[in-house]
């Protein structure tokens, strides 16, 4: 889970490409296809939820500086 | 009348009273030349009209008060004073305020920077970079109780709320609005992870807007390593900052929207892959399942079974015709034994003993030649009712 939230939205959204492109190919055999639908079908869902859960982040730049000093 | 001589220092100085008192307050109209901003934070100049010039000095911290940096060849008003120096013995102007002649000279320092930035190739589009499709940070360079901020903010939030908004606070008219402008896109800039810069205020006058016309401030966009969006009052306004930014927005506004993927296609984008996955996996499986139909119906999967069953029917045939062949044989036989029963019947020696013949059996044998009788063995005679042993 930890590593999915570390790929960003655009990644995920690039991956679904890739699986559907993948699958529109017909390039991959029947096992393949289950896994890259189920992994689709995961995705599709992970981001769906991302964004709609999601809220606007607003920090102020003094804010981080003094965080990216502290760490 | 006895001669009065004054010492340098006194006539000087009674120069300096002078003109400091009959001139301490002016205003004066010119045209600004050998514009010079030391590095102190003072500013040298000299004014002149065709016929005259008179330096001018204007101290650091008045001359934050000025919205704009000055040109040669900007003709403006002057506010302030006449000072005498006495070391050097010259006379300047110590000046309080400064604003343009006209905004036709502002337009006119605008197109002279417009010029010389585009002379450099500071737009050029060479230099433009791309904007991220999926910005995480968005770094704003505005003020962070204008208008413009409270827009971008609802934009971002309704678009694109996975992004994060980095505020760095300006100042964005009047005096020193220009350099810090310039000092927050160069702060961003020392941030790892800002994707994108949007500089922007909302509408106002040409005064009100000119810190987005200056120098410090193109410069600064063009030495970002982060792409930069400008977004400096309305449609209709342009400013250096447009110019050599990576991209112009109309209005900070529009600047966000430019800035973020919307939300609303992405849900499409999301679901359509969302039905297309399923939708793709059956048509899949069904096309697995008409291959092995097709396969299976092949002819080289359909010969096996045809041997099979031409075998098969090979067998059959061959049960067939045992069954006919042993059926036939049987009878055959049957046949015989009847018919060989109905001889043995017809030759019943016990039929031809009742009629008064009888027969003689020798070593269990029957004897029916004269030839045959052994003369010195004993032998039997039947007769229908019994044997009778002969020695």
């Amino acid at each position: 889970m930890s590593k999915k939230k570390e790929n960003s939205f655009e990644e995920s959204l690039n991956r679904l490409q890739e699986i559907s492109d993948a699958l529109e190919s017909g390039e991959v055999g029947l096992e393949e296809s289950i896994k890259l639908y189920e992994e689709g079908i995961n995705l599709a869902k992970l981001c769906f939820s991302t964004l709609k859960d999601a809220e606007l982040k607003v920090t102020e730049l003094k804010k981080q500086l003094e965080d990216n000093i502290k760490q | 009348m006895k001669e009065v001589v004054l010492s340098v220092s006194e006539i000087t100085g009674l120069i300096k009273q002078t003109l400091e008192e009959s001139f301490s307050e002016v205003s004066i109209i010119g045209e600004i030349s050998n514009f010079k901003a030391h590095v102190s934070g003072h500013w040298y100049f000299t004014l002149k009209d065709s016929n005259a010039q008179i330096s001018c000095t204007m101290w650091r911290g008045v001359n934050n008060y000025v919205f704009f940096t000055p040109q040669d060849g900007m003709k403006v008003i002057i506010g302030g004073r006449v000072t005498v120096y006495p070391p050097r013995g010259n006379y300047q102007i110590d000046v309080r305020s400064m604003k343009p002649a006209g905004v036709g000279e502002l337009q006119a320092a605008f197109e002279k920077l417009k010029q010389k930035l585009s002379a450099e190739g500071l737009f050029d589009d060479q230099y433009k970079k791309p904007i991220p499709k999926f910005p995480q940070k968005i770094g704003i360079v505005t003020a962070i109780d204008g208008a413009a901020f409270q827009d971008m903010k609802s934009i971002a939030a309704r678009r694109y709320p996975l992004v994060e908004l980095i505020i760095a606070k300006s100042k964005v008219q009047g005096d020193g609005a220009a350099a810090d402008i310039a000092k927050n896109i160069k702060l961003l800039n020392l941030q790892k992870d800002i994707d994108l810069i949007i500089v922007g205020r909302g509408g106002g006058s040409l005064e009100d807007l000119w810190a987005f016309n200056e120098e410090i401030v193109a410069r600064a966009i063009f030495d970002s390593k982060i792409p930069v969006i400008s977004a400096v009052g309305h449609e209709i306004d342009f400013t250096i900052s447009d110019f050599v930014a990576d991209l112009r927005a109309a209005t900070p506004s529009a600047a966000m929207e430019l800035a973020t993927p919307d939300k609303d296609e992405l849900f499409a984008f999301i679901n359509e892959f969302s039905y297309y996955f399923p939708e793709k996996m059956l048509e899949i499986i069904s096309n697995y399942k008409e291959e092995i139909s097709q396969s299976v119906s092949s002819y080289g999967f359909r010969l096996p079974q045809d041997l099979i069953s031409s075998k098969s029917q090979q067998l059959d045939n061959l049960i067939y015709r045992f069954q006919n062949n042993y059926e036939t044989k049987l009878r055959a036989v049957k046949n015989r034994l009847q018919l060989l029963e109905s001889k043995i019947e017809s030759h019943n020696i016990d039929n031809v003993l009742k009629k008064g013949f009888a027969i003689i059996k020798q070593d269990k044998n029957f004897v029916t030649r004269k030839k045959n009788l052994l003369h010195e063995k004993s032998f039997e005679i039947k007769f229908f009712d019994g044997e009778v042993k002969i020695k």
